[in-house]
């Protein structure tokens, strides 16, 4: 069932929380030991916004066991300029553009069975409209 | 470091083989390579493979195929660089004969995919990428491929129907390969018209599951004899890029693929221009056009403009995929990358037939394992 | 009943899902040509990728944009509760995965509560009072339901899925104080679910009078006596919404008029949200409340029981709404194709 290693991924997984270079200010996810510019070893946590846009983007019609499709997987490229790959939801694959604005939500990334674990993870949806923001 | 030679080269036809498990299939391609060499043994055995263990159940494959092929007491451990386990393999045993401490390797590339249903297949290469951000969000392999070939025609303008010259050229020079998978040629409409499996990759864009083993026995100087019809490792190279296609500098660049290239041609003494043909790493049609830019053979974006007018087809400036390539010879993942240094030695030596590249003196040969993250690049001379 | 403080919601936050199926499509399988329309045209769907987890996270989330300034409500948070029927896991809480999800693990009140349709504001009455003893300076009260129905029941046409999040915080941070709030509960099996039951049973006819209309009626009642104000002095009013008829009645019944009534029932559109019904009725007040409403509030839950509060909106109502507001995800809608499709998504098709 894999229960430790979800559990070491719950910050990356459920609050996007990737790692800041204390030297090079550089900003990565997923989260490394090293920093992946200057090689530097301090690197404290950091949570990304969780908006950006879709960079690239695929349908997956022969889903892998474990998973059930079709659904859209993509590129995002968030704001802070770091690309994550994730699913997409909420969103028809029609609907979908490079360059479309989206926002982080958290859902059911895989049940492993009926009776098994259940992996929550970050995916991509269109940004909702906001209608009475103040 | 010694010069190292390619004296023995074999392979078993690339197919669904449901009566040949991996002892058989590694056996017989081991065996062939010993004939061609003239010999009965070897100082080491080099097993590229990336699937036994999440397919098969089997891991220690050096060890399986040593006592399979009738090696033991060999050294012998396997290899595992996703899909370029077998380039690697190759490598490996060159790296081995080179340093000097054996005189006489052989590096084996095997496979065996077709013991395991569809899904479970798709797990299994799924391993060759990102696990913890890749594979566990549900991307398939092909879905990655289909994420850079989007992002090429969003940046390129190219359709779908520009990357066929690419699958056509592999199956039309499959068809007078015995050995390949596939011996029907296809037209660019059969490619147009291929149903959509992760779009815009289409059947036609993507290498099939197969089974497959290919072997080369490499020597030292010392141990060259007359009688074989020996082809030169002019250099060997490997680099490696982030494990996960989000972490790229440039989406586009391959640049694990680059850099081996680059120090291979800078080692050799060749440039690109000096190739007589590649066998690239052609799993998909998006990894073709990116592999031939990053190795030189067309600036960023343009592969496939020099695709169309017919530079990477027999009598081409640069023939790809010259007996089938991964396309339609096939992919037998952990074993295209030994299948290359196969092909290419028989081109080398003039013995590669129908297919056979007007002479061929050099030749490149790069297989690439997840996406990219992993390249090991070949260059041989006759 | 009072805590010994004042206290009020400070944040709050709602959730739809996108997904909608048509009850006529529902109706085409089980029914007779000529049978009396649905209740509702249509209810909300979950996606395959979304349960109570899922949604919970999401409007806690807003919650907590909504009550300012982010991260200091990180540490506040004491405590946190789902209220739902839907668990993803019938052993394993819900509302862990939600602290940290949020990052307000380690040191908080954490579990899920179970009370049928009132299992959210059951979460709401223990936010008030670890808030208001001053045990914690805020807690998070959830309520949110993707509940099962049997296939043809007539629960099935009315099942839908939603919810809402309430923070608690002291009233000196509050959009809206707590004047008082009551509960009445019996014993009362109008509507259960046994543990390894797919599908829940229920009295028919049963779960009207005896059940929704005494127990909404005499917490209402109870809490108007308390709190010593008449049906008239509210602008607004939020009941539990198993079918809107039901609504009506019990309104009528307490001098509620349709006006007040209209902005929080919100079933007509996406059917029974279960625990997060009157929640999401609440959500939809406070989207459009002004400063100085008075908002009657009464859930109800099988089994059975109803929660009864009153609340005063405070002027920071109006800095307080940042994020979708409950009008904004029923607006968001995708409808399924067919009842096949619905059924797929549900889970309800065997497979083995």
């Amino acid at each position: 069932m894999d229960l430790p290693r979800y559990h070491r991924l719950t910050a990356p997984y459920y609050r996007l929380e990737g790692r800041r270079c204390k030297r090079c200010g550089e900003l990565q996810f997923p989260p490394r030991e090293a920093c992946g510019a200057c090689r530097g070893r301090e690197t404290e946590p950091y949570r990304f916004c969780g908006r950006g846009a879709v960079y690239s983007f695929a349908e997956v019609a022969q889903a892998p066991r474990g998973f059930s499709g079709p659904y859209l997987v993509a590129l995002v490229e968030l704001e802070e300029g770091v690309r994550v790959t994730a699913q997409l939801t909420d969103v028809d694959a029609d609907e979908v553009e490079i360059g479309m604005p989206v926002e982080m939500v958290t859902r059911r990334l895989q049940e492993k069975g009926p009776q098994g674990y259940l992996v929550y993870g970050y995916k991509f949806r269109p940004v909702m409209s906001r209608s009475r923001a103040s | 470091m010694r010069d190292v030679f390619v004296i023995g080269a074999g392979q078993t036809p690339v197919g669904e083989h449901w009566h040949l498990g991996l002892r058989e299939l590694g056996a017989a391609a081991i065996r062939a390579a010993l004939d061609d060499a003239g010999i009965e043994t070897v100082d080491a055995l080099f097993a590229g493979n990336m699937l036994g263990g999440a397919i098969n159940g089997q891991e220690n494959l050096g060890a399986l195929l040593a006592d399979a092929a009738g090696l033991l007491p060999a050294e012998a451990w396997k290899v595992e660089a996703a899909c370029a386990s077998g380039g690697a393999a190759v490598r490996a045993a060159a790296l081995a004969v080179a340093a000097g401490v054996h005189d006489v390797a052989v590096a084996v590339g095997i496979e065996k995919m077709t013991d395991a249903v569809a899904e479970q297949v798709t797990v299994g290469l799924a391993t060759a990428s990102d696990g913890d951000y890749e594979a566990s969000h549900g991307m398939s392999f092909v879905a990655l491929s289909a994420l850079l070939m989007r992002r090429y025609m969003h940046e390129t303008g190219a359709c779908r129907e520009d990357f066929a010259p690419f699958a056509v050229n592999a199956h039309r020079n499959a068809a007078s390969n015995a050995n390949a998978m596939f011996r029907e040629p296809i037209s660019g409409e059969d490619f147009a018209r291929s149903p959509q499996v992760a779009a815009p990759i289409g059947v036609l864009d993507a290498a099939p599951v197969c089974d497959g083993a290919a072997a080369v026995v490499v020597c030292s100087r010392e141990a060259l004899r007359p009688a074989h019809r020996a082809v030169r490792i002019a250099a060997a190279a490997a680099a490696t890029d982030t494990i996960g296609l989000a972490g790229r500098a440039d989406l586009l660049t391959l640049g694990a693929a680059r850099r081996s290239a680059e120090k291979a041609f800078a080692a050799s003494g060749f440039a690109p221009q000096d190739c007589d043909l590649f066998e690239a790493h052609d799993a998909f049609t998006i990894i073709t056009a990116l592999s031939l830019e990053a190795c030189g053979f067309a600036p960023r974006g343009e592969a496939l403009k020099r695709a169309a007018h017919g530079c990477f087809a027999r009598g081409g400036c640069i023939p790809l995929s010259t007996c089938g390539g991964l396309k339609a010879r096939g992919h037998p993942v952990g074993a295209s990358g030994a299948y290359q240094v196969v092909e290419a030695t028989a081109q080398l030596r003039g013995e590669a037939g129908a297919n056979q590249v007007a002479g061929a003196r050099v030749a490149l040969t790069q297989s690439i394992g997840g996406h990219g993250s992993i390249a090991v690049t070949h260059v041989l001379e006759a | 009943m009072r805590a010994s403080r004042a206290v009020g919601i400070a944040g709050y936050g709602a959730y739809v899902p996108r997904l909608r199926v048509r009850t006529a499509d529902i109706s085409a399988t089980w029914r007779v040509r000529g049978a009396a329309a649905p209740a509702v045209a249509e209810k909300s769907v979950p996606a395959a990728d979304e349960d109570v987890v899922t949604m919970a996270i999401e409007a806690a989330r807003t919650a907590l944009e909504r009550a300012g300034t982010g991260l200091a409500w990180i540490d506040a948070i004491g405590a946190i509760w789902v209220g739902t029927e839907s668990k993803p896991y019938a052993v394993k809480p819900s509302a862990t995965i939600v602290a940290e999800a949020l990052g307000i693990t380690p040191h908080v009140v954490a579990a899920d509560m179970e009370f049928a349709c009132k299992a959210g504001s059951e979460a709401m009455q223990a936010a008030v009072a670890f808030v208001g003893s001053s045990m914690v300076e805020a807690a998070l009260a959830i309520g949110m339901d993707t509940a099962q129905s049997k296939p043809g029941d007539a629960l099935e046409y009315t099942a839908g899925c939603g919810g809402a999040a309430y923070l608690f915080a002291g009233a000196d941070e509050a959009l809206a104080v707590v004047e008082a709030s009551i509960s009445h509960v019996t014993d009362t099996p109008d509507f259960f679910r046994r543990e390894a039951a797919h599908y829940p049973e229920h009295g028919g006819r049963f779960t009207g009078e005896p059940s929704y209309f005494r127990h909404t009626l005499a917490a209402s009642r109870k809490l108007l006596a308390e709190v010593g104000s008449e049906a008239k002095d509210y602008a607004h009013a939020v009941f539990h919404q198993p079918v809107p008829k039901f609504v009506e009645k019990a309104a009528a019944e307490l001098g509620f008029t349709p006006r007040q009534i209209r902005t929080g029932l919100v079933a007509p559109r996406m059917g029974n949200a279960y625990a997060g019904s009157s929640l999401l009725g609440l959500a939809a007040v406070l989207d459009v409340a002004r400063p100085g409403d008075r908002v009657f509030f009464c859930s109800y839950g099988s089994g059975a029981g109803s929660d009864a509060f009153s609340f005063r909106v405070t002027e920071r109502i109006a800095e307080r709404r940042r994020g979708p507001s409950v009008l904004d995800y029923l607006e968001r809608r995708r409808l399924v194709d067919g009842y096949g499709q619905y059924l797929r998504l549900r889970g309800k098709i065997r497979r083995s």
